[in-house]
């Protein structure tokens, strides 16, 4: 186990916190969701009690979903703009797949891919959520009329699958990366790991503690 | 009624159908004869009350259909329509309007609750509220836009065909009622015999579009209209002239869905794939004290 001083905060406290409730809610949602897409998924509508009680909790917690990711949003979206580094990414992507480390990547705190899922979910979040109140039953659906909510249901459905396939990938890189999912629980990652991973990152840290130590010397 | 009388059911993959060994041989139908019918609300009083229907108590809003328009507790509805022709004739157009109980229903399609939604094989399509979720898909598949969903109970009501009456040997109750005979009850192909005679008395007396309304689009529905204007049937308060289920709505299960199914398998083959072939992505350079130094 490495020694505190060799580990690098990530993310903190309140991000980690927010991303674990958004992990529990959104599977609930997602899956009392697929539980009305899939006849054979049908079962799991009963993780939330029953049928009837999935139908009145999937838009509560699709709405609490929505409000984890604004704090995501406001947290981290300046982390997640596109920079010119990310070309060099874009254009080694199967050297990253293929778990190939010998190039410095000049990775940001969260790498091009990362960005493009950021951005991805929080476009398939609002789409669900207009599309989730058009279709809301039991408060807007009779505003709207019949071809709106059919187009509602299937924008509804074509963003929530999106979504689903984008967390499964989420997932997968987590597992995959190691150290990840570590970092996510306990909010630290090596040194080794950020320079492996976030070598332009671990150059700004670096440069930011090298400038407090001549501050402090100072 | 025998479940093995349901031939369809809503939420049900086509891997596992409904009961399909027995030979049904005699599908049922309503015929309404709009030509016939006097608007007098008799099958709307019979329907709420053989169904115990009790329906809120509206105010007149300067027009004869009452209640305004199809409701939880309103499963039939007579829709009356002041049409003046072109030479300036006048003519009261009453439909009588309600599930047409359509052979390929838009509601079981659309509906998500396993066996919420089912087809006899008489033909009826009825629901099954005590598995309804009250998600209003239901609303959204309906070509006709009958379906309601009710805030007490937050489930979905239609008419039944009287369903329960039907199932042992008796007709819908607005038939029983009707004064005039506009509306009758039988097998789908005596409705269809009858509708002929009405329709060639129809042309004689210079109705010569009068016709029967049984939209192919659904694969025809167990409940027909004869009408004076079969070639304008929007003239009878908006009866769709050509209605089928939504093309949305089959993108939405015919399309999407075995896309996202196809896409969803081989995004896990593609992961668990790509595990097996390049290992986990560990550090490759432990943490040693000389990269504490450069920090």
């Amino acid at each position: 186990m490495a020694k505190k001083k060799d580990l690098i905060l990530r993310t903190k406290f309140a991000e980690r916190l927010c991303h674990w409730f958004l992990v529990i809610c959104f599977f609930f949602t997602a899956t009392s969701g697929l539980s009305w897409f899939y006849p054979s998924l049908s079962w799991m509508s009963n993780l939330l009690g029953s049928p009837q009680l999935a139908r009145i909790l999937h838009p509560f917690l699709g709405i609490v979903v929505f409000l984890a990711l604004c704090f995501m949003l406001v947290k981290f979206a300046k982390y997640n703009l596109f920079a010119k580094t990310d070309l060099l990414w874009f254009r080694s992507v199967t050297g990253v797949i293929a778990n190939k480390h010998d190039e410095k990547l000049q990775i940001g705190k969260y790498n091009a891919g990362q960005k493009v899922l950021f951005w991805l979910i929080m476009t398939a979040i609002v789409v669900l959520l207009v599309s989730g109140l058009i279709m809301w039953r039991a408060y807007f659906a009779h505003l709207f009329p019949i071809p709106v909510l059919r187009l509602a249901i299937l924008a509804h459905a074509m963003a929530g699958i999106g979504l689903i396939l984008l967390i499964l990938g989420h997932i997968y890189l987590a597992i995959w990366v190691r150290g990840s999912i570590t970092g996510m629980v306990t909010g630290y990652v090596s040194r080794a790991w950020v320079r492996q991973h976030h070598d332009r990152w671990y150059d700004e840290l670096a440069a930011k503690d090298a400038a407090q130590k001549v501050d402090s010397k100072a | 009624m025998n479940l093995q009388n349901i031939i369809r059911c809503s939420a049900t993959s086509d891997l596992t159908p409904a009961p399909q060994i027995r030979d049904h041989q005699m599908e049922v139908a309503k015929l309404i004869d709009v030509t016939t019918c006097i608007g007098c609300k008799a099958c709307q009083v019979a329907c709420n009350e053989w169904n115990d229907l009790r329906g809120e108590v509206e105010e007149n809003v300067g027009v004869y259909d009452n209640p305004r328009d199809l409701a939880p507790e309103t499963w039939t509805l007579m829709r009356f329509t002041e049409h003046e022709d072109e030479s300036g004739k006048l003519e009261w157009l009453i439909r009588k309007d309600g599930c047409m109980h359509c052979e390929d229903p838009g509601c079981l399609k659309a509906c998500p609750a396993p066996g919420a939604i089912v087809q006899y094989e008489n033909g009826i399509v009825d629901f099954q509220s005590d598995h309804c979720i009250g998600c209003g898909y239901c609303v959204a598949g309906c070509p006709f836009n009958v379906p309601r969903i009710s805030k007490k109970d937050n489930r979905a009501y239609k008419c039944t065909l009287c369903s329960d009456r039907v199932s042992v040997g008796q007709e819908p109750a607005c038939v029983k009622t009707c004064p005039t005979g506009a509306i009758s009850f039988g097998s789908k192909e005596s409705m269809k015999t009858l509708a002929a005679e009405r329709v060639a008395e129809l042309n004689e007396r210079g109705f010569e579009h009068a016709g029967l309304y049984d939209p192919q689009g659904v694969g025809g529905t167990h409940v027909m209209y004869v009408l004076h204007h079969a070639d304008e049937p929007t003239l009878y308060a908006g009866l769709p002239k050509e209605p089928q289920i939504s093309p949305v709505v089959e993108g939405w299960k015919d399309v999407l869905k075995p896309v996202a199914a196809v896409a969803t398998v081989a995004a896990v083959a593609g992961m668990v794939a790509h595990f097996v072939g390049v290992g986990p992505n560990n550090v490759e350079e432990e943490d040693t004290s000389e990269t504490d130094k450069t920090v």
